[in-house]
């Protein structure tokens, strides 16, 4: 989504170009010293150990640092194999470019963009004949998406997830009808927004479900509402398209 | 020369020899001169974005209405009361188009959604930057005359802190700042001011020195002030990267100046049913060790004390010290008259007398001391400490500025130790000592500021705080909050800090409601922490037997819940006064208990709320009625309810609970009246007594 090159965006190149320099001038850009760097292995793949899929706010650094791991034919760790992290415009890493420790694994603070949406990052390593690379989702939340998220976490995630924290026990497994994770794209991309508000505003009888859904039209702000929404959105994996599309290009 | 005369004289000639030739020249001259603006405005910066904007929206489906709303042309937001000249909206001209949010690049992306439009509001407000201006590199970037750069997205919650001084739900990063504000000290030496002349004042409890000797040994504060995350990886201690001689001779002076505790600690009365006069509370050793775990987690002290586990994770609360090397600190006889009544020795401290027998107390600090690293300070050995010892280290506490935080003997609390951090967000850049390579902004200058402050120069006095990069970034946006502007802003916009009340409950109950320290964790009419419920209205939400028997033996009412109220060693007319009082003070007029429905019902009432309960508003998804049944881990178990509410609290809770508590969760269902009467009497009938209201 955050990729997609369109006639429309080719035309403005000059443009884009410009706007690229605006917002790269301010960030920090680390990695100019990669040329100090000399590896002294290479790997035949490259892997996620974690930090993967994170929800940030935008322009800012994820929780948790990426870290991969780089390993030979055999699937072992391979240390000294020089890793390069990539992104589109906006995203920074700290390092860019880095070794891999003695467990073959390399670790680098990832900085969001500051335009809400998906991120599609990815680390690559020489390999043996030719590179190897691996692609990695992150996304970043607006300001509205963000409250939403808090939002959810304080009303519907303990139902929602069925997932247990340490902080925070699940009632999942406690309900006759399951609950959809917002992450299930397959259910709620086929919900229209206004199927959404009902459901939130007047509990599940709203859409003949269950009554286990409780109604949130008086507890929560029509604006707290969509803010939930967007968010839900936001989770979407494949993005949610709203039907009758407006913006459609000829 | 000649030649030179002859040829201009004859260029005169030829273009204004004749009248109407003159006419038509000096016409084509007019021409050109007035072609010249529009010709520059054509090639402006601006315009190039305006038709950037206009082939963009060419193609898309409604590009007609689209095109109707742009306006050509230099766009300004004037607010005079606001100081808002705006003309950003000159190049960002999609901001409203609610059809751009899925461009991907500004300026023509729609503004995400947030609570202020921007014809209200302007840019520069939240952004920074100069409004006026109509450049890229201007608008976004100008240092001239101390203007200063747009703020990075990073910290744009700062725009918001700027009117908003109080917490909000949707700027987590501000909040975090702010509360570290308070919380690691930083407001003991720097002092800030709000637009609205208050202070921010301190939220942390840093211990009192003036008793330190009776509490620990030398060697332990040397080790201690060396490197203080080695002891505690949670403490909120800044390292101030001392020598060993500098931690020596601080170390040195703060033993020397202690003065004991006042009183003798082992005479306190315990006041305690079952033992009496408490004598010597060490005097009977603990005889399973196991037991002192189990009382430490009996008593929750794990809800303010975070230990870390084998696992290296650090779990539990932060209200108390963390306490994974304790036995490598504290004397054992200093130990037992804390946990016997930590009063005695920091009147002020948010830990409860928990009223523990002699036999709890020398199983818990057993326990306790258990909890020690043999290898923690093993190789300090400080040689007696000289005179001139002792002096160079309270000089060195008088430059330090230790008494900004710590209470100690012979040295007073420093006023204004450090810059005054109230404008810090608009600093001029010139009136900054940036470091060579370090990029011009206020904002990197203060993260720099905080995550290295020595390399500033080794005059600074400013400590090593020990923060990760979300904490720098979270403290950083409070900073930036604190600009000129904030304080010329209509007092109309300013929301202001919700500080807490100083309210303190009256008499006997008021005295024992200090010693339990229950506003650590409990709120009562704007005053205490949040870790557990509001009481300010207790006193009509239930009933007086439930009461009498929870302050005895709390058994905790959410299957869910990490943190737990803790049991203290209350006397029975200790319990009847705090019951009493309770009662009768925290009560709230909005629930009637005369209107109320009563507490027994008819069974046909009793069955209709019954189905109400499991069908209609399906609270079984959330709460658990019969334990044979019911699942539901959110809310309350409500096995007990019909013992524990009042008629009159449930109805309105039922009608309305954040009326009653503003934010708890529990939904508003909007129940008919004669519905919340039903399941009213439902849940009064629920008492515990196996088998009545429940599912068949
Ligand atoms: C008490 C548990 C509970 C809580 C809390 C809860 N939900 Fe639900 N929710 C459910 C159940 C159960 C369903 C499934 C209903 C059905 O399919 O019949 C559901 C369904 C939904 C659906 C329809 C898609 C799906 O998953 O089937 C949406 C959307 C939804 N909930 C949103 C929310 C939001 C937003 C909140 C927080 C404001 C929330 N829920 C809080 C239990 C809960």
């Amino acid at each position: 989504m955050m990729k997609r090159v369109t006639p429309r965006t080719l035309r403005s190149s000059a443009c884009l170009a410009l706007l690229a320099v605006v917002v790269l001038a301010g960030c920090k850009h680390p990695g100019q010293s990669t040329t100090a760097l000399k590896p002294t292995a290479t790997g035949a793949a490259i892997v996620e150990t974690s930090g993967g899929h994170q929800l940030g706010s935008t322009g800012t650094e994820l929780k948790d640092p990426l870290i991969v791991q780089v390993n030979d034919e055999q699937g072992t760790a391979v240390a000294g194999a020089l890793v390069e992290f990539q992104s589109p415009a906006g995203v920074t890493f700290e390092p860019a470019t880095m070794l891999t420790d003695a467990s073959g694994q390399a670790t680098t603070a990832v900085t969001l963009g500051s335009i809400a949406g998906r991120y599609q990052l990815a680390a690559s390593t020489a390999g043996k004949s030719k590179p190897v690379a691996l692609d990695i989702v992150e996304t970043a939340l607006g300001y509205q998406q963000r409250v939403g998220s808090i939002l959810a976490d304080k009303y519907c995630t303990r139902c929602h997830d069925p997932e247990s924290s340490a902080e925070r026990v699940s009632n999942y497994d406690n309900l006759e009808t399951k609950p959809h994770p917002f992450t299930d794209s397959n259910t709620l991309n086929k919900m229209t927004d206004a199927d959404l508000t009902a459901i939130i505003q007047y509990g599940g009888p709203a859409l003949h479900r269950s009554a286990l859904m409780p109604p949130y039209g008086k507890t929560l702000t029509l604006a707290e509402v969509r803010a939930l929404i967007a968010y839900t959105r936001a989770l979407a994996d494949p993005p949610y398209q709203p039907a009758g599309t407006v913006y459609a290009h000829k | 020369m000649q030649f030179i005369r002859k040829y201009l004289s004859s260029a005169w000639h030829t273009l204004f020899g004749d009248p109407v030739r003159a006419f038509g020249i000096v016409s084509l001259v007019l021409l050109l001169a007035l072609a010249v603006t529009p010709t520059k405005e054509h090639f402006s910066e601006w315009h190039g974005y305006q038709r950037n904007y206009l082939s963009l929206i060419r193609d898309r489906g409604d590009a007609v209405s689209m095109r109707r709303r742009f306006e050509p042309g230099i766009h300004q937001i004037w607010m005079p009361a606001l100081g808002v000249v705006d003309r950003c909206t000159t190049c960002h001209v999609g901001l409203n188009e609610a059809s751009l949010a899925d461009e991907h690049q500004q300026p023509f992306r729609k503004h995400p959604a947030i609570p202020h439009p921007v014809e209200g509001f302007g840019c520069v407000i939240c952004h920074g930057g100069q409004g006026a201006a109509t450049t890229v590199s201007e608008a976004h970037f100008s240092e001239r005359d101390g203007e200063a750069p747009i703020l990075p997205t990073r910290y744009i919650e700062a725009g918001c802190g700027q009117c908003h001084q109080n917490e909000m739900a949707g700027t987590p990063q501000l909040n975090l700042g702010r509360t570290m504000l308070t919380r690691y000290g930083c407001v003991r030496c720097h002092s800030i001011t709000r637009p609205d002349g208050s202070k921010l004042m301190p939220t942390d409890h840093p211990p009192s020195l003036i008793h330190i000797a009776d509490k620990t040994s030398r060697e332990w504060i040397y080790s201690w002030l060396k490197d203080p995350q080695a002891y505690a990886a949670t403490t909120t201690m800044p390292n101030y990267k001392l020598s060993d001689q500098d931690a020596s001779d601080i170390s040195a002076y703060l033993v020397s100046s202690s003065k004991p505790q006042p009183g003798d600690t082992a005479a306190v009365d315990v006041k305690t049913a079952s033992a009496g006069k408490a004598g010597n509370p060490a005097a009977k050793p603990a005889a399973n060790p196991a037991d002192g775990a189990s009382l430490y987690g009996q008593s929750y002290c794990s809800s303010c004390h975070a230990v870390q586990n084998a696992a290296g994770n650090v779990v539990g609360g932060n209200v108390g010290p963390e306490l994974t090397r304790i036995g490598n600190k504290v004397k054992p006889e200093w130990l037992n008259a804390w946990l016997n009544n930590p009063r005695i020795y920091d009147v002020t401290t948010p830990m409860p007398h928990y009223r523990f027998t002699p036999q709890q107390i020398a199983t818990l600090s057993d326990y306790l001391h258990s909890k020690s690293d043999a290898d923690y300070g093993a190789n300090v050995q400080l040689a007696a400490a000289t005179p001139q010892q002792i002096a160079r280290g309270r000089r060195l506490i008088i430059d330090g500025g230790c008494a900004a935080c710590h209470e100690i003997n012979g040295v007073q609390t420093p006023q204004n130790f450090a810059p005054d951090l109230s404008n810090i967000g608009s600093k001029p850049l010139a009136q900054i000592a940036f470091l060579p390579g370090m990029q011009h902004t206020v904002s990197t200058y203060i993260v720099s500021k905080i995550r290295q402050p020595r390399a500033f120069g080794g005059a600074v006095k400013m400590p090593q705080f020990a923060l990760s990069n979300a904490q720098t970034d979270a403290l950083t946006t409070a900073l930036l909050a604190q600009t000129a502007r904030s304080r010329t802003i209509p007092d109309t916009l300013r929301v202001a800090a919700t500080a807490d009340t100083n309210y303190q409950p009256a008499g006997h109950a008021g005295k024992l409601m200090t010693e339990l320290a229950c506003f650590s964790c409990h709120r009562i009419n704007g005053r205490g922490g949040d870790m557990a419920p509001d009481l300010t209205y207790e006193g009509s939400s239930v009933q007086r037997q439930w009461l009498t028997d929870f302050l005895k033996n709390p058994n905790t009412l959410r299957p869910s819940l990490i943190r737990r109220m803790p049991r203290f060693n209350l006397s029975d007319s200790d319990n009847k006064e705090l019951t009493d009082y309770m009662l009768a003070v925290y009560q709230t007029p909005t629930v009637d208990p005369d209107t109320a429905p009563s507490a027994t019902n008819p069974a046909q009432v009793v069955e209709q709320g019954r189905q109400l309960f499991y069908s209609k508003f399906a609270c079984q998804s959330c709460h658990i009625v019969d334990t044979k049944t019911d699942k539901g881990y959110i809310g309350p178990t409500l096995t007990h309810v019909g013992s524990r509410l009042t008629p009159a609290w449930t109805y309105a809770w039922l009608k309305d609970p954040q009326a009653l508590r503003p934010g708890t969760t529990e939904p508003n269902q909007k129940m008919s009246d004669d519905d919340a009467r039903a399941v009213t009497a439902f849940l009064m009938s629920l008492k515990g007594t196996a088998g009545i209201g429940a599912k068949q």
